[in-house]
């Protein structure tokens, strides 16, 4: 079943490059993706069962972070035909193979349990993604593909090192070859030290860049304001999640060795910062795919703080990555429609989109909404548990903090979002054939629906599943060979 | 020879490389950077392992020549020579380096070896090429020295990875090998499409996307 999930989509992908027609490859998409996500989802009734030894398998946290990573892929499979017509000019052979080859190595990245597979899946899921940013060819989105490649390297590089150091900090400490992460958090504590919280800051750096954490995120407000919205959703989404949940396996041994204040400081500082920066760069965006990058900078942010705060808001940041990807795929499938149909993304042209596009126009101000933490969407939820763990666990200057970024983020965003769906029309602006159908508006309802149920109702199973990846990111269960035991555990979790 | 020796000319050749204007002389010094690094192995008497004496040979190969082969190549198309105002002038590039380099030797200090670790070089000298590639991918302009500094940033954590190499080959050298070979390639890729766009590739043609 592991293989299969990490092999399917790779022989889509080939498919994908091999089939002639633009229209059946378009159509294989949707396809490969919900074939996928049924894989997942019978392969997740086994997620409990996981050999102490296997090099590939499902835990509770990968599943989690592959279950948001498929169920994204599919909302962005079913709106790609749809796109992929209105782009006829464009080949789309590399574009398929590309997005399929994503979905397999990520189902690798969520099934690695070596430090260095989970990296080789890292490294390999920012090569794939490359020739996506490259959609358009033309002179922008190749500087933007440049600045991707080049910063992710680095970025990698670092990170390679840093697993290199982890490796080193088990050899120190007398722990060989293989050194899985249930290993190394089973022994732990025979790990070097110094090189341990070395390792864990060059990942940190490393991985933190290809999640794009300020100041490392340079790469990311051209990387998504110069590809489609299609892929801008899947970058925001999946391989953003994918990066943190490499961090987050890293973050989990330094947890086992009784490393996690030294780590969560700097988690809260980097959550804070990215915050802080988005801000500032969102006031008075005019580019609404970059304000959506920047965004996304903040979302990376609120991610880290939550763990950094550990306990309840730890749980609530896991919540967050599947509440941020959902939304995030709604706002940038729905800014990719409106510059499709102004031909334009920049303010002063593309003003009252709720006329012209009413449903991408509605969809980008729920969206907006949404994110912003209106309730009843799934990120309301998680930004008042994240708020709320900070202030009960005594980390009231960074909690209030944390409260006072989102209200200046969401004062920030509305001056752009409004003036591109409520603005009084523009004599500058360029009309275009496009205008909503089904085809291009079906998915992002579905993503918003889904991220309005996950606001009122987590499902039992899910939580369940929940539950356990918190658990594994507090270093807490490092193994567990039985079938999952009812979610009791967490109220064990003393809230420090 | 010691492999102490080959470490001084690596931190020797960064120097020389942070103070070179010229692509092509710059290109040169990753080669010979690279088939310093390859030999470390056989100076540290490892030779006696058959899969280290393929990564040695690999290694040379991929770093010593195909690598620079290429940038070279992609070099002779453009037609420049010259690295022209960087971001970082050259003597402050050196200033920085050295200070890179002592930097390296207090931290590499601060992080304890395992008993009976023969090269202690290795640390310290591996932190200082990682800050070396890191300088020059940030202060050069021209895409092809952008991508000799990721060479060298590469170089650094293949040093780094030699402590590990006999204990850990396949970690070490799976990840060693994947990054540079696949990086590289892709990087060519983007050159090649640069190259074609803008007829040059200067890097600073690309500076249309900010806020």
């Amino acid at each position: 079943m592991a293989l299969l999930l990490i092999v399917f989509p790779l022989l889509a992908a080939v498919a994908a490059y091999l089939v002639p027609s633009p229209l059946h490859r378009a159509r294989l998409l949707p396809l490969a993706g919900s074939l996928h996500l049924v894989i997942l989802l019978v392969a997740l009734r086994h997620w409990g069962t996981l050999p102490v030894n296997a090099w590939l398998g499902l835990d509770a946290l990968g599943a989690w972070v592959l279950l948001v990573i498929s169920v994204l892929f599919c909302i962005c499979a079913f709106y790609a035909p749809a796109y992929l017509a209105l782009r006829p000019d464009r080949d789309s052979r590399i574009f398929c193979l590309s997005l399929l080859s994503f979905l397999g190595l990520a189902s690798l990245l969520a099934q690695a349990r070596h430090p260095g597979v989970a990296w080789v899946a890292m490294e390999t899921t920012t090569l794939v993604t490359a020739p996506l940013i490259y959609f358009n060819r033309n002179r922008r989105s190749l500087e933007a593909t440049w600045k991707y490649l080049l910063i992710g390297s680095v970025g990698i590089a670092l990170a390679l090192l840093g697993t290199l150091f982890l490796a080193y900090a088990a050899h120190f400490g007398g722990l060989e070859e293989p050194l899985n992460f249930n290993r190394l958090m089973q022994h732990a504590n025979l790990l070097s030290r110094p090189w341990l919280r070395a390792a864990f800051v060059l990942c940190l750096v490393g991985y933190g860049t290809k999640m794009g954490l300020a100041p490392l995120h340079t790469w990311k407000p051209d990387a998504y304001g110069e590809t489609p919205g299609l892929v801008g959703a899947l970058l925001a989404g999946g391989v953003t999640s994918c990066a943190f949940l490499a961090l987050l396996r890293i973050y989990g041994v330094v947890v086992a060795a009784g490393e996690a204040k030294f780590a969560q400081e700097l988690l809260i500082g980097f959550g804070i910062l990215s915050m802080v920066w988005a801000m500032v760069f969102m006031v008075r965006q005019l580019d609404f795919k970059r304000m959506l990058a920047y965004s996304s900078v903040e979302h990376m942010g609120i991610l880290v703080f939550g763990i950094g705060i550990g306990g309840l808001a730890a749980k609530f940041a896991l919540f967050h990555l599947a509440a941020n990807a959902l939304v995030k795929s709604v706002l940038f499938l729905s800014a990719g429609n409106i510059h499709r149909s102004y031909s334009s993304k920049m303010l002063p042209h593309v003003t009252g989109a709720i006329r012209r596009t009413p449903v991408s126009g509605w969809l980008f101000l729920l969206g907006f909404l949404a994110i912003t933490g209106l309730p009843p969407f799934a990120p309301f939820i998680s930004e008042f548990n994240i708020a709320a763990g900070a202030l009960t666990t005594g980390h009231g200057l960074a909690g209030a903090a944390f409260l006072l970024l989102l209200a200046g983020i969401f004062i920030a965003m509305s001056e752009t979002v409004l003036q591109v769906v409520f603005g009084t029309p523009s004599h500058q602006r360029v009309r275009t054939h496009y205008s909503d159908t089904p085809a291009t508006t079906a998915p992002l309802i579905v993503a918003l629906g889904l991220a309005a149920i996950l606001g009122l109702w987590l499902p039992k199973p899910l939580h369940v599943l929940l539950d356990h990846a918190a658990l594994t990111i507090d270093g807490r269960m490092p193994v567990r060979t039985a079938p999952p035991s009812p979610p009791v555990a967490l109220a064990e979790v003393p809230h420090e | 020879m010691s492999p102490d020796f080959l470490i001084a000319l690596i931190i020797l050749s960064n120097f020389t490389l942070v103070a070179t204007s010229r692509v092509n002389k710059a290109i040169q010094i990753a080669a010979v950077q690279g088939v310093l690094l390859g030999l470390i192995p056989l100076a540290m008497g490892l030779g006696r392992h058959a899969h280290i004496l393929v990564m040695v040979v690999a290694a040379i190969a991929v770093k010593g020549w195909f690598i620079p082969f290429m940038l070279r190549r992609a070099l002779h198309q453009v037609h420049i020579n010259r690295e022209v105002d960087p971001y970082i002038g050259y003597t402050f590039s050196l200033m920085l380096c050295a200070l890179g380099t002592g930097l390296s030797l207090v931290l590499g200090h601060m992080l304890p070896l395992k008993v009976g670790t023969k090269v202690l070089l290795l640390v310290p000298a591996s932190l200082a090429t990682l800050f070396t590639g890191f300088l020059v991918l940030v202060s050069r302009r021209k895409a092809l020295t952008q991508v000799v500094g990721y060479l060298i940033l590469e170089n650094g954590i293949y040093l780094f990875g030699l402590l590990l190499i006999e204990e850990m080959p396949m970690l070490v050298e799976t990840g060693i090998l994947l990054d540079l070979f696949v990086g590289v390639f892709v990087m060519g890729i983007v050159i090649n499409h640069i190259r074609t766009a803008f007829d040059s590739t200067d890097t600073r043609h690309l500076a249309e996307l900010k806020d």
